[in-house]
């Protein structure tokens, strides 16, 4: 039987070490070769968080040039906060027939 | 029988198994396979290599398909050092590193500097261009001035170095670019028809398997320029298997890596590494020689594996 003291002392410090953000980022996979979701759309100021699934390493790389990631390994992420509104293409420069597109309002 | 069509049949026969002999090694002895002999019947001769092929290191590797990467790279450079006539040249056709990684290169420069020949040529893959290249030209491109292509001469074969992984297009293949492209007219510009012509990339030069790219988009400029040479060995890595194709005097082979294998084409979701019996591994790794027999100029393809 845990004290309930020290039971709301459990609960206050797992509250404290969750993540508490003020809007939850986008989230997308590379698995299989492919990006998934495909599309997503956010609105300005947010960010998108891509993680590596496979195997085989994978890049986050802009058409345009706006965000380009390193080399990431199986379970590596990548994160880029979107200031400006915008269709945003972008590819996978090992892989290029890996494409999708972030949608910024 | 004409002599184009005798030609071609030598040709085809070279490339499955070489007129060299085929070295396999097996528990630390090398022996000696005559595979040309074994296939014809006929006696073949023994030609010094002129270079030898090293692809798809990726140093930096370490997932399940081969935890050690390093240890099969050195296998294979002591097996290239303990051949008896070893090629004065070593191409390396990319992928030298896994993430484009400073360390991954300079572990890879290390291991590569154990190699006892004279020459090292390289190339990149799409592996060591993820940072756009800077770590690769910083180590490796002074033979192109930064370009990723250049030419050399060898025993009276010319080699051409080209690169095809930069600037990819979305969903596209390889490319090799209009810059590259003008510099190689230039370079072949007023050269004899009987020089012997290697030219090397990463990616296939040859479309092999679309829907993995594995090919090079523009690549058909180049060879309209190539074709009219009497030899032409094209040569890739990339695909981790041997790939080979022959196409009136020109010869297309692609090279095994020395780290993991890949699937066939369109085997599974994409080209990732293959997962196979540790006791397998060893016989789907290796590397490629080259030697030619001066008269007529032509080329044989010669593949070992480490086991």
């Amino acid at each position: 039987m845990i004290p309930a003291t020290l039971k709301h002392a459990l609960l206050a410090t797992l509250l404290a070490l969750a993540p508490l953000p003020a809007f939850a980022d986008a989230q997308v996979v590379m698995k299989n070769f492919d990006f998934s979701p495909m599309a997503v759309t956010i609105k300005h100021g947010e960010a998108v968080v891509w993680k590596n699934l496979d195997g085989e390493p994978h890049t986050v790389v802009s058409v345009d040039g706006a965000f380009r990631s390193a080399a990431l390994d199986q379970n590596d992420t990548y994160k880029f906060t979107f200031a400006k509104p915008g269709v945003y293409k972008y590819l996978c420069s090992i892989h290029p027939k890996m494409m999708a597109t972030i949608t910024v309002q | 029988m004409n002599d184009e069509t005798s030609r071609r049949g030598a040709l085809k026969c070279l490339a499955f198994g070489g007129a060299g002999t085929l070295f396999a090694l097996s528990g630390g002895i090398v022996t000696p396979i005559n595979l040309a002999a074994a296939a014809t019947g006929k006696t073949t001769i023994t030609g010094k290599p002129l270079f030898l092929q090293i692809s798809d290191t990726h140093i930096g590797f370490n997932k399940e398909a081969n935890p050690d990467v390093q240890g099969t790279l050195k296998q294979t450079i002591d097996f290239v050092n303990a051949m008896k006539e070893k090629p004065a040249l070593v191409i390396h056709t990319g992928d030298i590193t896994h993430l484009s990684k400073a360390e991954e290169f300079d572990t890879a420069a290390q291991l590569l500097s154990a190699l006892k020949v004279s020459e090292l040529h390289t190339t990149p893959g799409e592996h060591d261009v993820t940072d756009t290249g800077a770590a690769y030209f910083e180590r490796f491109g002074k033979p192109s001035n930064n370009k990723g292509y250049y030419s050399f001469d060898s025993n009276g074969v010319h080699f051409i170095s080209l690169i095809n992984v930069l600037n990819f297009k979305p969903g596209g293949l390889g490319a090799l670019g209009d810059d590259q492209i003008a510099w190689l007219k230039g370079d072949l510009n007023g050269r004899s028809d009987s020089q012997p012509i290697v030219v090397y990339a990463h990616m296939p030069l040859w479309t092999i398997y679309e829907p993995w790219g594995w090919g090079t988009g523009d690549a058909d400029q180049a060879f309209a320029m190539l074709r009219r040479f009497g030899s032409v060995t094209v040569l890739n890595g990339h695909i981790h298997q041997i790939v080979r194709k022959i196409e009136g005097n020109m010869i297309f082979h692609t090279a095994r890596s020395t780290a993991y294998p890949q699937p066939t084409a369109g085997d599974g979701p994409g080209p990732g590494p293959l997962k196979v019996d540790a006791a397998l591994l060893p016989k789907m790794l290796g590397i490629t020689t080259l030697g030619f027999a001066p008269h007529p100029a032509s080329a044989a393809l010669t593949d070992y594996t480490l086991a």
